[in-house]
């Protein structure tokens, strides 16, 4: 019962945010020079060619009224026609979607592997140079920015050593036999580990780009908090039962020290996925971050506007989901 | 041979000033002994270093921890830890955080009987029912269910004593087990404790800095200053006639709760100051 009166309240306040949201974007990018008009004419249109196609896209009205009818067909699931791609919004947005999901979480997974494993690896070795070592390499990995880590990534694996591939989602002349875009997902499923193979290899890098920052992130704040969780009472009392340190760590320190670090990959997870629009230009990677920076150079205004509520619905459901995740890891909440 | 055997152990903290110096005590089989002193006499120290958990920054540099026999300082590591995790146990001071909070009270209980000791699962939650019976908490299998946060102090304070004797040792330290509890629930646990160690026939380490709580479960009793022990002495010698003046001085202090206007009469600078010197003697 608390439960779907918790899930309600967050259903009404997403809509406000999400309402707000497009009402910001809606407004700033009429508002910023650049008419997508006239980036679609040839030079020497006549003025009656521009004020043509500028009624056949809505733009002669006032922008409140063209609020009000994109709004209106949000609601009904229509959210315009992309002005460079003609093709409808919602469809060209969610074709790109699974492309972006599948490469920010397969960068998550890896940062929470890497960034976990060097927090336990660290506490184990406490006090010792393997600690000190850990300490140096989050240092280095937050100091510098995910799209500098690809460039260094393209740099080393893709040209001096070449064992990934360093652009696109997929080697073009391969024959796709998939229903979905969920290419990896869809690969692993259909057994076809060849193609998994090629989609891995043009993943790993720009998941690693942006893994690093997030990986060294966890790994500093879990250690932190592991390293204040190791001198509390239950920590001693069960080290007095026979307990190896690895197993008091694992059973006894993770399960509480792993709480802050969950609110903040929350956080640090959309972070990431508002950096693939970076990371998928500088990879030429096809997702949602590069449709996102071609609509805005174009002044797409329905693409950009669709790709924007997509990231707020994006951003909300993580948090949504980080929220459940902590209730169900703290029982001290469960009840409340 | 005594179960328990401290020989000559002198400790300190890295760079730092001595924390036990020279400190010996016996323990037999069954027996009840107090450690008193005042605070940073080192009593705390002596049941974390037979534990095993004395704190990274403190050294022991001399003497042995002798248990049944066996020097504890002298084994390896993993072997001294999974020995003391057999035949030792905890009782620890602050009963809100000496449970895990993320983790039920049945596996807190459990764990050790079947990982250090190799019982069966269902031995194991058999017994752990039956040990919160004998500390007295009703409906045990619904308790064994339950989260730390949703148990009084009292309540957890049982359940981390019916955890000290779940797996039958030898040796049983309680590290004040009575000093965060207000006094009502006080007595209750004492007796709790003494009764389950008469029962099983436990050694008890009884850590504490209340003379009245040692003259109800002890047999026998270290004075503790400044990491020395100044006297060890039975209970009944002590509380007849104590032989030192610092041990004198102290029981003269404790409070008469049948006498309240006498108030409070504080140790005497010059019995401190001659205990002090006396200490830094050797």
């Amino acid at each position: 019962m608390a439960l779907l009166q918790t899930l309600l309240l967050r259903l009404v306040t997403t809509a406000v945010t999400l309402f707000g949201v497009a009402v910001i974007v809606f407004f700033v990018i009429r508002v910023v020079p650049g008419n997508p008009i006239a980036m679609m004419l040839p030079p020497g249109a006549t003025q009656a060619d521009i004020d043509q196609l500028t009624a056949l896209y809505g733009l002669d009205k006032s922008i409140p009224q063209q609020f009000l009818i994109w709004g209106l067909g949000v609601l009904h699931g229509d959210f315009g026609t992309s002005i460079t791609l003609r093709q409808p919004v919602l469809a060209l947005v969610l074709g790109r979607l699974p492309a972006t999901l599948e490469l920010s979480v397969m960068a998550l997974v890896m940062a929470v592997l890497v960034g976990g494993a060097a927090a336990l690896t660290g506490t184990r070795l406490r006090a010792t140079k393997v600690e000190g070592g850990i300490d140096i390499a989050n240092g280095m990995a937050l100091s510098v920015p995910d799209f500098l880590w690809g460039l260094v990534l393209i740099l080393v694996f893709g040209v001096l050593v070449p064992v990934f591939q360093i652009s696109g989602r997929v080697t073009p002349s391969l024959q796709l036999p998939f229903v979905t875009n969920f290419y990896l997902v869809e690969s692993i499923v259909r057994l076809r580990f060849d193609l998994t193979k090629d989609l891995l290899s043009h993943m790993f890098l720009p998941a690693v780009a942006l893994a690093i920052p997030l990986a060294a992130i966890i790994g500093q704040l879990l250690k932190q908090s592991l390293k204040e969780t190791m001198h509390l009472d239950y920590v001693t009392l069960a080290r007095t039962q026979g307990y190896s340190e690895a197993r008091v760590i694992w059973r006894e320190a993770l399960p509480n020290a792993i709480l802050p670090t969950l609110t903040l990959v929350g956080v640090q997870f959309t972070f990431l996925i508002g950096g693939t629009v970076i990371i998928e230009r500088l990879f030429s990677y096809e997702g949602l971050g590069n449709m996102a920076i071609d609509a805005v150079i174009n002044r797409d205004l329905p693409l950009i506007q669709g790709i924007v509520i997509l990231f707020a619905v994006i951003f909300t459901g993580v948090n949504l989901v980080v929220d459940l995740t902590y209730a169900a890891l703290n029982p001290r909440l469960r009840h409340g | 041979m005594n179960y328990l055997s401290i020989r000559n152990l002198s400790a300190r903290v890295k760079g730092g000033g001595p924390l036990l110096r020279d400190v010996s005590l016996e323990v037999a089989a069954g027996e009840v002994r107090g450690l008193v002193g005042e605070s940073g006499a080192g009593k705390s120290m002596i049941g974390k270093a037979i534990l095993g958990i004395l704190p990274k920054a403190v050294d022991i540099t001399e003497g042995q921890i002798l248990l049944d026999g066996t020097d504890l300082l002298s084994l390896p590591p993993a072997e001294r830890r999974i020995r003391v995790g057999a035949s030792c146990a905890l009782i620890p001071q602050d009963p809100l955080t000496a449970l895990n909070p993320s983790r039920r009270i049945g596996p807190q209980i459990t764990d050790r009987l079947v990982h250090i000791l190799g019982w069966t699962r269902s031995d194991a939650e058999a017994r752990a029912r039956a040990l919160l019976g004998e500390v007295q908490i009703n409906d045990p299998a619904r308790v064994l269910r339950q989260y730390p946060h949703e148990l009084s102090g009292g309540m957890r304070q049982r359940i981390l004593i019916a955890s000290a004797f779940a797996a039958e040792p030898k040796l049983i330290v309680a590290d004040e087990p009575t000093t965060a509890l207000d006094v009502t629930v006080q007595k209750q646990i004492l007796k709790l404790i003494a009764g389950l160690q008469a029962r099983h026939g436990t050694a008890l380490v009884f850590v504490t800095h209340d003379l009245g709580v040692v003259s109800k479960v002890c047999q026998s009793l270290s004075v503790l200053y400044s990491g020395r022990v100044v006297e060890d002495t039975t209970v009944t010698d002590f509380f007849r006639a104590p032989k030192h003046p610092y041990s004198a001085a102290l029981l003269a202090a404790t409070p008469k709760y049948t006498d309240p206007s006498a108030g409070l009469k504080p140790v005497p600078d010059a019995v401190i100051a001659a205990v002090k010197a006396e200490v830094e003697r050797g």
